[in-house]
């Protein structure tokens, strides 16, 4: 796309100067978005640093003193370390979960020759049609009928199913387009069908499984509605309970509320830039196949 | 003679033996393989969407026996229900404004982020990655930055805009704008990676050979770049649509629905009623209404839009 710009016939002085006043509008514009993205986490960010009195005094000051005491307190609090760990948990199993059995299915559907098969497929395929929120209040008392209330699997076991249509549609293809040839090489070589799935499917389906297991790790941790819905009690609370919480707790520090917010982002964000090619591709891929 | 007969006889029990053992491994695979995907399918998405309907046949609270047989009667009562149909009505105007103002925003971006220029790898990493923090987290941070007299109203107060304070989330006909705002600051970059992949995708020689031609960028656009983008803008659309009729944690966390059901969505409502209040029956009738609006939309999208794109396939309405 660089053609846009680059590729031009020689421009006449006039366009030139038009193309410099276009130029510093276009990063203007550009900035400014970039401003408006950024100026609300430094914001939460630096507040984190004040008190809620110097906070009351001037939004916008840095500092000052720094305090690092709401810092302190959210670190040492056990309670944002268990949703850490039960936000972690959760996120782990799902992706773990999806892709067994999401990858378990999408081998048999693509290379499985058998009645009805067809019909199977359309039958995940349904999924994509009911959202979550269609289903969230008798999901409620299936769970509760279950104990799965205030139980991570709670969350887990219906997050792995939402996520089994998307999973599956991304997968078939891609086994799909593995030679029959590997196959019939590997299996006159003594290898089970299992093992074929296991020790050759599973390594060359690499960048379809990253895509979904991203796909289901971010879904997990920042995912509201399910836990909400799930966990009442303090401690099974997922990191976005958390924050919730904590904010209606400590309503009148804010604070120590952005300290808490600011502390809930960072796993996100340090995931996100340590990873970023991956998760844009495997989000957007992701939701245009699925 | 005989002895020979009961070889082949022998031989070829052996074989049909052979086969039938074959054929029940391979079935006994099949099953075992996939069972796993449909015991969970059937049990956490399938049951709950039916039981959902059945529910909504009665007048329920989720703890006693279900004996309160109303038939249509909580869809008499939701379409009666100002509140029910307000939240409707917030929900469509959500859909409407993402896909009127936040799709070309989201656009714009994207075209102006394909050009190749200093930075733009940064900008992409920074415009995207309110997307990956969880709304609770984003709604907590706005919440605060929107208080009367907070950050926001000091800001436009220092640089002289004071008289463009508002109360911005307890000011019943701004909220649902203040709202889509914050929204739109989540999830534009999602949109605008789609864009961008699908810029990726154009082949250079075309807008190569139309600027050698002496095309002007306008023309471009208008003429190869859009066009080809077609499919990608149609999905994208799609998406943001099907999003929208979700909407629901960044609502929740910042007004609950409020002041007063002004800024309810169908899910907030919902989740309110049917969760908070536990009125199950009440709730599933409405959760009917969110599925069947959802339904109807993909598939006449699928048939009127996307048909043209991808035959056949069934596009995701669990975004």
């Amino acid at each position: 796309m660089s053609a846009l710009t680059t590729v031009r016939a020689r421009p006449s002085l006039g366009a030139r100067a038009r193309g410099a006043a276009g130029q510093v509008v276009f990063y203007a514009v550009l900035l400014f978005v970039a401003a408006v993205i950024i100026v609300p986490l430094v914001y939460a960010v630096l507040s984190g640093f004040r008190s809620t009195g110097q906070l009351a005094a001037s939004s916008f000051a840095l500092p000052d003193p720094w305090l690092i005491d709401n810092y302190r307190a959210v670190l040492t609090s056990g309670a944002f370390w268990q949703a850490v760990w039960n936000s972690t948990l959760i996120a782990v199993l799902t992706m773990i979960l999806t892709l067994v059995t999401s990858s378990l299915a999408a081998f048999v559907l693509a290379r499985y020759e058998f009645r009805g098969r067809a019909a199977l497929f359309t039958f995940f395929t349904l999924g994509l049609l009911f959202p979550l929120s269609v289903a969230i209040l008798p999901l409620f008392l299936l769970l509760h009928d279950l104990g799965l209330l205030n139980n991570p699997w709670g969350i887990i076991l219906p997050q792995v199913a939402f996520g089994l249509p998307t999973s599956i549609i991304i997968l078939r293809p891609f086994f799909q387009s593995i030679p029959t040839e590997i196959e019939d090489a590997a299996a006159l070589d003594g290898c089970t069908r299992f093992s074929f799935y296991w020790r050759i499917l599973m390594p060359m389906s690499r960048p379809a499984l990253s895509t979904i297991a991203v796909l289901a790790v971010i879904g997990s941790w920042n995912a509201f509605l399910l836990p909400l819905i799930v966990v009442s009690a303090d401690a099974q609370a997922t990191l976005p309970l958390a924050v919730k919480n904590f904010s209606t707790q400590w309503s009148q520090d804010t604070a120590r509320v952005l300290a808490f917010a600011t502390l809930s982002l960072v796993p996100a964000l340090a995931f996100y830039v340590a990873a970023e090619r991956q998760i844009i591709a495997g989000l957007s891929s992701g939701a245009v196949k699925g | 003679m005989s002895s020979t007969s009961d070889v082949t006889v022998g031989a070829a029990g052996a074989r049909r033996q052979y086969a039938q053992r074959r054929h029940l491994r391979k079935w006994l695979e099949i099953g075992l393989f996939v069972l796993p995907a449909i015991v969970l399918f059937v049990v956490f998405v399938l049951s709950p969407v039916v039981r959902a309907v059945y529910y909504s046949g009665f007048r329920w609270d989720g703890l006693g026996p279900l004996t309160d047989w109303v038939g249509i009667g909580n869809y008499q009562q939701a379409l009666g229900d100002p509140f029910f149909t307000g939240a409707v009505v917030h929900t469509l105007v959500i859909l409407v404004l993402s896909l009127t103002v936040q799709q070309p925003v989201a656009l714009a971006l994207a075209l102006a982020l394909a050009r190749n220029f200093r930075g733009r790898t940064f900008l992409r990493l920074v415009f995207f990655a309110p997307y990956v923090i969880s709304e609770a987290t984003i709604g907590v941070i706005w919440l605060l930055i929107l208080q009367p007299h907070g950050p926001l109203d000091q800001t436009l107060q220092a640089i002289g805009l004071g008289f463009l304070v508002q109360l911005w989330l307890a000011d019943r006909g701004l909220v649902l704008l203040t709202l889509f705002v914050v929204i739109s600051w989540q999830y534009f970059g999602f949109s605008m990676i789609l864009y961008l992949a699908g810029l990726t995708q154009i082949p250079l020689e075309l807008t190569e050979a139309a600027a050698i031609d002496g095309a002007r960028t306008r023309q471009m656009l208008r003429y190869i770049t859009l066009p080809l983008l077609g499919p990608t803008i149609r999905i994208a659309f799609f998406l943001s649509a099907i999003g929208s009729l979700q909407v629901f944690g960044l609502i929740f966390i910042m007004t609950g629905g409020g002041p007063y059901h002004a800024s309810d969505s169908m899910v907030t409502y919902m989740v309110e009623e049917g969760w908070t209040r536990t009125s199950l029956g009440y709730g599933a009738a409405m959760a009917v209404i969110l599925g069947v609006i959802g339904l109807v939309f993909s598939l006449f999208y699928q048939r009127l839009v996307l048909r043209r794109d991808v035959a056949g396939a069934v596009t995701s309405f669990a975004g």
